[in-house]
């Protein structure tokens, strides 16, 4: 009777426990996060943010990666004009060409920045015509800038008119001028990458496609000794502004590092592997060594590897392999060692009563079991590699990863930024989707064990 | 009698010719494939040297050479090292922080995107696929480029790595997460639809108690993989251990004692998280209680 009596109280005693742990767990869990949140922004100082962000950064950033600027040039001194695709050397159009905005005269020329906005260089005068505010005269010079506006003063302008005595600076949705006492610079903001496939003095540049096609196709030479599709070819591939051969070098030698450092691991991880397996290892004491290097290499981590590393071999792409490499044979140690634990032995032991050497037992009874699961991992670890290479290419300078970089440094030529981010993940993807498909050729044919 | 068994030998010929046959194609196939890996692994070996700025067989003796150099240095002045020890603890701390705030963060939303991602689950079924490339994309891209990008919009600090990290958080373990959640049972789910339950509800009522101990068990070894970039990108202008140990490096010889301390914390922590990631992953995945 009391045995009876007791076991519903347990139940029921226990039950609600079991409730008490999950309430405390369900609201627990979610203030515990919440809390650690609060730390966050506290300990990132994550309400000062606002203050170090830029706007201005954000913005130019995002401007620059799709469009370009062409700056019209006045130089007071030595009165002359110069129109630059970005301000580059490699961009500048040569004397006495201009983009098709721009129309030169004997004393300056006449840029048409589109929807009525009109700017007029003449003998070092500088004229803007905006539509709905009127004409904006400026002329560099040694005492300041003289300035005539439409009306009012210096300090009646509206506030996209920034004039002060040595400097006026226009910003509209056409273009944007700056005038100083030595020049006076227009920008006008164009949609697209320029000079993306030729250089201004390619002889290519600025044709359409359909005109590309003909040229390619027809006989007549634009470069002496070369065919156009040869001459094109080459403007293209060493277009000084893109440097495309070196941005596909640059790639390539990303994917190398991959390669070399992913496969080169597991080569030399397989056979230690064994020995750090407890069913294969000979020793108990070999086994714990082994083990500790492996982890070793895994705790060194591809940082501190590939710093130590670059001393050695300088910046390159066989640092960065040697750096995956290193850290990669600790992970494949571990990962392999563990698949060779959870091989069925019933397979080795049919091998072994055949009469086979231990060196075949191996062979024939345990690569082929542990064949498709190392693949998988080891093709698995080439996709995440590669984007490990881009990683360390940064650090140690090699690859794509230090193009990224310099072009960031460089704080201006976002749309080469824009060009490699591109390329990176279309590299990543690629990769991601070789490695599948290795995966999927290589396992499905494997199985049958031979 | 004797016909029949003399076609059953003629059959056992044929079928063994056949399969060595096939034995040979194969064994072919395998030697070929060999054959390209190995001139692959060469040539691709030799590429990188020849493209490296110094060589790997004029470098590899010097190798041990900056070991040896921080560690001589550390040598003499091993009585810093404690202080130094001490000194680099906050940054540590902070790109531990950077790690962990990131991967929670990252696993919100990797919980979310595969949960949208997954059929039988999905909210929008028609969007599955979009949700798909929207991981796939963010799982592509390095932390580092928009790290680098984040740095020079925010500013230098925790925030752009803690952004940065977490993003391709959510494109990894969303993937695995929706790998974890075609295996879930989908029973719970519509119990909970027929007595009306709101889409929140099914999913974290239904799916959620199935998941739970496969996604910590992901999200666990994704917090040691993010201790790891977290370093890395303090490298590269993010804060924490990583930027200390950029600045100790280029001051050169003379702070090498300081760079030592920093390795000796990093590879500490690395070794502590890794132990105890796989420690729990074991215990998780194994069905044993935390």
């Amino acid at each position: 009777m009391t045995i009876a009596a007791d076991i519903p109280r347990d139940l029921k005693h226990e039950a609600s426990r079991l409730f008490r742990r999950k309430r405390l767990l369900n609201f627990g869990l979610p203030a515990l996060i919440l809390a650690y949140f609060v730390y966050i922004f506290f300990a990132f100082d994550i309400a000062g943010l606002s203050q170090r962000a830029s706007l201005d950064n954000a913005r130019a950033l995002v401007a620059d990666s799709y469009s370009y600027k062409t700056h019209v040039l006045f130089d007071a001194r030595s009165d002359e004009m110069e129109i630059a695709i970005e301000g580059e050397r490699k961009g500048t159009y040569p004397p006495g060409s201009a983009p098709d905005w721009v129309t030169l005269t004997d004393s300056g020329a006449i840029a048409d920045l589109g929807r009525g906005h009109e700017v007029v260089f003449d003998s070092g005068r500088v004229v803007y015509k905006i539509p709905g505010y009127g004409r904006l005269e400026a002329e560099p010079s040694n005492r300041g800038v003289d300035m005539v506006f439409p009306a009012g003063g210096m300090e009646d302008q509206p506030d996209w008119i920034n004039a002060s005595k040595n400097r006026l600076t226009v910003t509209t949705d056409a273009g944007r001028l700056t005038v100083t006492r030595t020049r006076a610079e227009l920008f006008k903001y164009q949609f697209g990458w320029e000079l993306f496939f030729f250089t201004l003095d390619s002889p290519f540049h600025g044709r359409s496609f359909p005109e590309l096609v003909s040229l390619a196709l027809s006989s007549d030479r634009l470069v002496e000794g070369q065919s156009n599709l040869a001459a094109m070819w080459e403007d293209f591939w060493y277009n000084a502004m893109w440097r495309h051969s070196e941005v596909v070098w640059a790639i390539f030698e990303t994917v190398l590092m991959a390669f070399l450092g992913t496969f080169g691991a597991a080569m030399v991880a397989l056979p230690f592997a064994f020995l750090a397996a407890r069913n294969f290892s000979p020793m108990r004491t070999l086994l714990f060594g082994i083990r500790r290097v492996f982890d070793f290499l895994r705790g060194v981590d591809a940082l501190i590897w590939t710093i130590v590393l670059a001393r050695a071999f300088g910046p390159g792409p066989m640092t960065g392999a040697l750096a995956i490499l290193l850290t990669d044979t600790g992970t494949f140690g571990k990962l392999f060692s563990e698949t060779l634990e959870n091989v069925d032995d019933k397979q080795i032991e049919g091998v072994q009563s055949t009469g086979a050497k231990p060196l075949q037992r191996y062979r024939f009874g345990v690569i082929p079991q542990i064949t498709p699961v190392l693949l998988s991992q080891l093709l698995y670890y080439l996709e995440s590699n590669t984007r490990s290479a881009t990683i360390i290419g940064a650090i140690t300078g090699g690859g794509i990863g230090l193009l990224l970089t310099q072009a960031i440094i460089t704080q201006k030529d976002w749309e080469e930024v824009t060009y490699y981010i591109v390329l990176i993940v279309l590299m990543v993807i690629f990769m991601d989707w070789v490695s599948g498909w290795l995966r999927r050729r290589l396992i499905s044919s494997d199985e049958s064990g031979v | 009698m004797a016909e029949l068994s003399a076609e059953g030998t003629e059959r056992t010929t044929d079928i063994r010719a056949d399969y060595m046959a096939m034995t040979r194609r194969k064994r072919l196939y395998s030697g070929i494939l060999l054959i390209v890996f190995v001139a692959m692994m060469t040539s691709g070996f030799m590429l990188a040297d020849s493209r490296n700025a110094g060589g790997f067989w004029d470098g590899w003796h010097n190798i041990l050479d900056f070991p040896a150099q921080v560690w001589g240095e550390a040598w003499e002045k091993a009585a810093q090292l404690p202080g130094h020890l001490l000194t680099f603890l906050p940054a540590l701390l902070e790109t531990i922080n950077i790690a962990a705030a990131s991967t929670l963060l990252g696993a919100l939303g990797a919980i979310v995107v595969s949960l949208l991602a997954t059929r039988g689950m999905a909210r929008w079924p028609r969007l599955i696929p979009l949700f798909r490339r929207v991981m796939d994309v963010m799982r592509a891209i390095p932390e580092i480029v928009i790290a680098l990008v984040l740095i020079f919009v925010l500013g230098g600090g925790p925030v752009p790595a803690m952004i940065a990290i977490a993003f391709h958080t959510v494109g990894a373990l969303g993937k695995l997460f929706s790998e974890v959640n075609e295996n879930a049972s989908l029973k719970p789910v519509e119990g909970l639809q027929s007595v009306g339950a709101s889409w929140s509800q099914r999913m974290l009522l239904g799916v959620m108690p199935q998941v739970a101990p496969n996604y910590l068990s992901y999200a666990l070894l994704r917090f040691e993989i993010n201790i790891r970039a977290s370093a890395i990108l303090g490298f590269v202008g993010a804060g924490g251990i990583g930027y200390e140990l950029k600045n100790a490096m280029s001051w050169g010889q003379g702070k090498f004692d300081e760079a030592a301390a920093i390795f000796i914390l990093l590879f500490l922590t690395i070794v502590f998280f890794d132990q105890i990631s796989s420690h729990y992953r074991d215990r998780l995945t194994r069905g044993r209680p935390l």
